[in-house]
């Protein structure tokens, strides 16, 4: 098995618990796919954080 | 024993198993190799890009203000969840879409990205745009937009699609609502106008998909779509395509005639109208299978709807957006 394939979690403390082993190819989608989550979770902290300058205290008032 | 079936038998007494080792399907918890470009197509960038459209102008027509930012999210949230309806369809669809030449491209078909995959991205899609444009924005946006998720992923994918040749005149509603979302961001409220932006997309989309899948006709036999033309022939549906097209021209016009739009818009929604009705006509009069006249009156009839709306936007919106963002 190629090192750089193992999976994290197949080995914790030295002991090998035979988890999923990722490809290459495998880690660096996942990795794409987690800075896309953290983007897409930036922005809706900073829509969330500018609506709020936006609307001041009417930010307070919802009438449905 | 895999890491799966220990976690999951954790704390059961006696190390009962859980998880069926010979039975659940390794296939299932192959890591998956989708990238960013794979969930992007789920979200099917194009009709994306036309519901941003229409909703900008049922947005920029609406009286009353709305602050740019806010106007941004709303468009933001619609897109989004025009996106999350998308990924539903593709999860559903997917055995239809493997067979069918125009969509085996599609992440799920070409095994790019798994049904749960696409499920769960699609439900986490609904819900964030809904819930953040009822909270931002206002609640009947946000109600229409969850209607509109609804009605395309269940209503049209999941029940029309597949029992009826009546599916895309019904389920063309789904398409037709952004402009009224769009409306209701300003307003928080629906009046007619925003009705006749719904109609004039309504009555668009038969001639539209009918002429595609007369030419197609053969893409959605293989996959057992009963779209008009495999039920009811050629002939039937040259017939509908006509019928549907002399209702959907005078709509066109109706925002001239009605007062809500200037000489200019009434005077394209007249020509384009007329170059409808004359390629519908084609479309009727051609020999069987009259590809050539569907392509025609497939391409021109996306520039028509594209020509009203725009024609709309300029007329009525775009001084109305200036004014806001200079206020």
């Amino acid at each position: 098995m190629d090192d750089n394939k193992k999976a994290e979690g197949q080995e914790r403390g030295g002991q090998n618990l035979g988890g999923i082993v990722l490809t290459e190819a495998q880690q660096r989608a996942r990795r794409s796919r987690s800075i896309a989550i953290a983007v897409a979770l930036l922005v809706l902290v900073v829509l969330f954080y500018v609506m709020t300058l936006v609307k001041g205290p009417a930010v307070l008032v919802r009438p449905l | 024993m895999s890491l799966i079936s220990e976690g999951a038998n954790v704390g059961r007494p006696g190390g009962a198993q859980l998880v069926d080792q010979g039975r659940y399907d390794a296939a299932l918890y192959e890591p998956s190799s989708a990238d960013v470009g794979d969930y992007i197509a789920l979200l099917k960038p194009r009709v994306m890009s036309l519901v941003v459209f229409t909703a900008l102008v049922g947005l920029a027509v609406a009286p009353g203000s709305l602050h740019p930012v806010t106007a941004f999210t709303a468009l933001l949230c619609i897109a989004v969840g025009a996106g999350a309806s998308g990924a539903l369809n593709m999860w559903y669809d997917a055995d239809i879409d493997s067979v069918m030449t125009r969509t085996a491209r599609r992440p799920v078909p070409a095994g790019k990205v798994k049904p749960g995959e696409a499920l769960a991205f699609g439900l986490t899609l609904s819900g964030f745009s809904v819930v953040t444009l009822g909270l931002l924005v206002n609640w009947v946006a946000a109600a229409l937009l969850a209607f509109t998720i609804f009605f395309y992923a269940v209503i049209y994918t999941m029940w029309l699609k597949r029992s009826t040749p009546q599916n895309i005149v019904i389920g063309g509603a789904a398409g037709a609502f952004p402009p009224m979302i769009g409306w209701a961001a300003v307003t928080g409220s629906l009046s007619l106008e925003p009705i006749l932006l719904f109609a004039i997309i309504f009555f668009w989309t038969p001639p539209h998909f009918w002429a595609l899948a007369i030419y197609k006709k053969s893409d959605y036999g293989r996959a057992g779509v009963p779209m008009l033309p495999n039920v009811a022939g050629d002939a039937h549906t040259r017939l509908q395509i006509l019928l549907y097209t002399l209702i959907l021209t005078p709509l066109g016009v109706a925002p001239w005639l009605l007062g809500y739009a200037s000489a200019l818009y009434g005077a394209v929604s007249v020509v384009t109208g007329a170059a409808m009705i004359l390629l519908a006509l084609q479309v009727y009069r051609e020999a069987s299978p009259a590809d050539r006249a569907c392509r025609h009156l497939f391409a021109f009839s996306i520039l028509y709807l594209f020509l009203l709306y725009a024609v709309l936007l300029v007329d009525r919106g775009w001084g109305g957006l200036i004014a806001r963002v200079a206020a």
